[in-house]
């Protein structure tokens, strides 16, 4: 491993590595973004060109090493190139999310003390003024988009293509120091800081060094042979770990070409022109594309329909097994061939897939039918497991192993281990150099042998070696009788019908488990609309009863399921009831990424888990919402409650030898 | 003219001289006089608002100056020159654009075909050609197609490029017809009720709009409205219309004080 203290073939830094793709790919693509109707392209060599101007211009406004440089906005070719000019100069990138609030920015840029800041437009221009009096260090801000911001002071604010315009004046001046600086770059040097959005508490700033994202970048390319043909669509946001390492780590390792959507809407269109050959989304994008595909398809002619149907029954059979590269019959593959022409390279053209070599979904778990519904078309779609902490990487399914219930094998690189209470943990070149500025949350993430916590309680497969994930490890808890009970288990499970958007099991500590169900308005809506069901609010045809008895039996099948699973049987769904609302991160019951805060929403509806779990039939509520400008309101509902057929908890298997 | 000087608006933005003047306008339709007597300027570069109950003749006025009617009595200066009779064409050609109230786009065009067809006045190949999609048409297509995609990305449309103008909601027809408007390049843009019908989130967005187009391109507007709140906020002067008559005219503070324009709205005993 000798050569790993030095940086594999010498190349310990981003910018090194920008470097070596400006010589030997210089006329290949490097970024691309659609700009007034038109894919607007860099090379390699021309990336290097403005990164390095905008270096420059980053010297002349007078950049330390070691300054923290802060980069708010949406995916952008100059938004990246300012991430690794701030390498180049010795600063440290630290990327935001754009949607943040002016008082989350104010934190972050705080907490690591940003002297500069690079942005997209004026709204994020009006958000850093918005918190500046309260930021000791911050200096200089540095725009893109020059609309709006004529009138402003610009004594600190300085537009991007003025900055690298006289960073190419200034050439003469500071390119020897340009060079020492780079020179100087070691491989433990930070790459980067993301901050982790977090459940609970402050978000931390994570510290990734050059080593963690180049042997991350490198052995994850290795495993997906990824090319420097490759393209991929960037749309995730930028402070997310995953954009990191796909949209830099891996682009810059491979010199793969990084494409840049014209505007969030925009994103399926361009899509559909770029054609990935890699491509990563969130289980709940392919979820939505599934149900806008199946209700499109309700309204196709009749003799679409029943070739798409056919087709699909039959791709459904085949399409995963030729995916792996199984043994299927020469009819079977004919006339998957022929679906191919008729149906599926069409539907693939349509979604933008049909150059999909790797595609890889995580953060949460996804449904069988999506997934073999993706897979059946001939998308290699795939499940990866990872952190921040981990440079992504913890698991990941290699080619021909794919199933939707495992999250993979231990990626390159990567040791696994499960402790006794079932938490994972692992060790990698990836994991993280520290929490910035919060020493106790690394040493209780981090032990001294560099094993890290994971927070999620899991298992390994002894016939497979992949890794399952069961639940967050804090929620995995007891029921009164002492059975298992992980609520996420059987969430996803509820979660996996169109019908059903969101759900929330209790039961810890109970005799039996109860469910929250929010229904999905656009699969449902569309549900209603057909069967000539009236409605004049969400509230009204969450309380239909034809829905509530479309519901029950999609509880009752998950208890079905459940019941099959001898460690989780006992987690059967007893009682539920659909909420008149939509749980929503504006009323803190989700967090910014959609995930499920249990506490605060069982201290919310108080009085709907007291029925529950009194046996009433009904109960009358009153809730408090936040409309989207921040008014406050109040909604009443009297919701019914519903008991669930249980299927008799199977006697534990008693080891009989 | 009389005054090149200007002024200074209140956020601090310099106002030109008198871009267009009407002078001692009347309009009649037969016995019914639906304009009389009615002089006020467009300055450079501002904002400016003809305000009024229903019929005072609000639209009439911005037919006028749009060419579609022809004055009974007075006349139009335009740029420092006396405006002789014209056709509406000739007047566009002049860099005067506008929208329409009951929104005037092809329906079954494609957003982007709409907007080019506001760079029509800035298409001088001939019909061969065009019709062959050679040399002149050709480099013409391509310098109008890159102006409209400049209005595009600044209305923020560009999602809706390729989509038929007859699939969108009302909102965004109207943001459509301010586009195909504002392709033209204009000199002064009229907007005939930009805001009617919309909700209060269309409202600020077209607000945000009308006011960013000033800033930017520095496109005089001159604009009518109902929504008095809007009016009032985006306006640097304001003309108030009664029955045909002009009953007030300054900046939005001065007219929101004025007694004629109170009685006009809110009524008076008689």
């Amino acid at each position: 491993m000798a050569h790993l203290t030095e940086g594999v073939e010498g190349l310990r830094s981003i910018p090194a590595l920008l470097g070596r793709n400006a010589k030997i790919h210089a006329d290949s693509p490097a970024y691309r973004e659609k700009e007034y109707g038109i894919w607007q392209s860099w090379t390699w060599s021309e990336a290097e060109r403005e990164i390095e101007a905008l270096a420059l211009g980053l010297l002349k406004l007078g950049v330390n090493e070691g300054d923290f440089i802060a980069v708010i906005g949406r995916n952008r070719p100059y938004l990246y190139w300012s991430i690794v000019a701030a390498q180049m100069v010795g600063a440290v990138p630290v990327p935001l999310y754009q949607d943040a609030s002016a008082e989350e920015m104010a934190y972050v840029l705080g907490h690591c003390g940003a002297r500069f800041v690079i942005v997209a437009d004026q709204e994020q221009v009006d958000k850093v003024i918005e918190v500046q009096e309260g930021l000791h260090q911050f200096e200089h801000m540095i725009y893109l988009d020059p609309r709006g911001l004529r009138k402003y002071d610009h004594s600190h604010l300085h537009q991007f293509s003025q900055v690298q315009d006289q960073g190419r004046a200034a050439r003469d001046e500071f390119s020897a120091d340009l060079e020492r600086r780079q020179a100087g770059k070691n491989y433990d040097d930070i790459c980067v800081m993301l901050y982790t959005s977090g459940t609970t508490g402050k978000p931390k700033g994570v510290v990734l060094s050059n080593r963690n994202i180049i042997e991350t970048a490198k052995n994850s390319a290795e495993f997906d042979h990824l090319k420097t043909d490759d393209e991929v669509l960037a749309y995730l946001p930028m402070a997310w770990v995953g954009d990191f390492i796909f949209s830099i780590g891996q682009a810059y390792w491979t010199g793969f070409c990084v494409n840049c959507p014209e505007s969030p809407e925009t994103m399926m269109t361009d899509l559909r022109e770029i054609a990935p050959s890699y491509y990563f989304a969130p289980p709940r994008v392919f979820e939505t594309q599934l149900t806008s595909i199946m209700i499109r398809m309700e309204d196709a002619s009749p003799l679409k329909k029943r070739l798409f149907h056919h087709f699909m029954a039959h791709a459904r059979k085949v399409g995963p097994k030729i995916l792996d590269g199984e043994p299927v019959g020469m009819l079977g593959r004919l006339r998957y061939r022929l679906g191919e022409v008729l149906v599926f390279g069409p539907l693939k053209n349509t979604l933008g897939f049909s150059k999909v070599r790797v595609g890889y979904t995580a953060g949460e778990a996804i449904g069988p039918e999506i997934f073999d519904f993706y897979r059946a078309l001939g998308i290699n779609l795939k499940q990866l497991y990872g952190q921040t902490e981990a440079s992504v990487f913890i698991t990941q399914q290699p080619d021909g192993q794919v199933r939707s219930d495992t999250v993979g094998v231990p990626s390159p690189g990567v040791e696994i281990r499960i402790a006794e209470n079932g938490e994972v943990f692992y060790r990698s070149p990836g994991v993280f150099v520290e929490y910035f500025k919060n020493a106790d949350s690394t040493a209780d993430t981090k032990n001294p042998e560099g094993w890290v916590a994971t927070g999620d309680a899991g298992f390994i497969e002894e016939s497979t070696g992949h890794l399952r994930i069961i639940d967050r490890a804090k929620d995995v808890g007891a029921m009164a009788d002492g059975a298992m009970f992980a609520p996420k288990y059987v969430e996803n499970k509820l979660k996996f019908y169109p019908n059903i958007l969101e759900a929330v099991v209790m039961g810890a500590g109970r005799d039996r488990c109860c469910a929250f169900i929010n229904i999905d308005l656009t699969a449902v809506g569309n549900w209603a609309e057909r069967n000539n069901i009236a409605y004049a609010s969400y509230q009204e045809l969450a309380g239909h009863s034809r829905v509530l008895d479309m519901i029950q039996a999609h509880v009752e099948e998950v208890n079905a399921s459940v019941a099959q699973d001898e460690m989780l049987s006992g987690c059967q769904v007893h009682r539920f009831l659909v909420l008149h609302k939509e749980l929503d991160a504006d009323d803190g019951e989700l967090t910014r990424t959609r995930k499920v805060r249990r506490k605060i929403i069982g201290e919310k509806f108080g009085d709907l888990v007291e029925a529950l779990y009194d046996g009433s039939d009904s109960i009358y509520t009153e809730t408090e919402v936040t409309y989207e400008d921040g008014r406050k309101g109040k909604i009443k509902a009297t919701l019914e409650i519903r008991d669930a057929k249980v299927m008799p908890v199977a006697p534990k298997a008693m080891a009989a030898e | 003219m009389k005054d090149l000087k200007g002024y200074v608006t209140a956020d601090g933005r310099q106002i030109g001289g008198v871009l267009m003047e009407m002078r001692n306008i009347t309009l009649k339709f037969g016995g019914v006089v639906a304009i009389k007597d009615i002089s006020f300027d467009v300055r450079e570069g501002e904002v400016r608002a003809i305000i009024g109950p229903n019929g005072a003749g609000k639209s009439s006025m911005l037919n006028i100056i749009s060419g579609f009617y022809t004055p009974s009595e007075g006349e139009v200066w335009y740029k420092g020159e006396k405006r002789p009779p014209m056709k509406p064409y000739e007047v566009a050609r002049q860099g005067v654009a506008r929208t329409f109230q009951n929104i005037a786009l092809f329906e079954g065009m494609t957003v982007l075909d709409n907007i080019m067809t506001g760079r029509l006045t800035h298409m001088n190949a001939g019909l061969v050609s065009q019709a062959m999609w050679w040399g002149k048409a050709r480099d013409e297509e391509i310098a109008n197609r890159e102006k409209v995609e400049e209005v595009i990305d600044f209305l923020e449309i560009q999602n809706i490029r390729k989509t038929p103008v007859g699939r969108l909601p009302y909102g965004l027809k109207k943001r459509v017809e301010l586009a195909r408007a504002l392709a033209a390049e204009p000199s002064i843009l009229l907007l005939d009720e930009p805001m009617a019908g919309m909700n209060v989130e269309e409202k600020e967005d077209m607000s945000r709009f009308i006011l960013d187009v000033n800033d930017e391109f520095g496109t005089t507007i001159a604009l009518i409205e109902h929504d008095m709140g809007v009016v009032m906020d985006i306006s640097d002067r304001v003309v108030v219309m009664d029955y045909g008559k002009k009953i007030g005219d300054g900046t939005p503070d001065e007219v929101r004080n004025n007694q004629d324009v109170i009685d006009a709205y809110l009524g008076v005993q008689h």
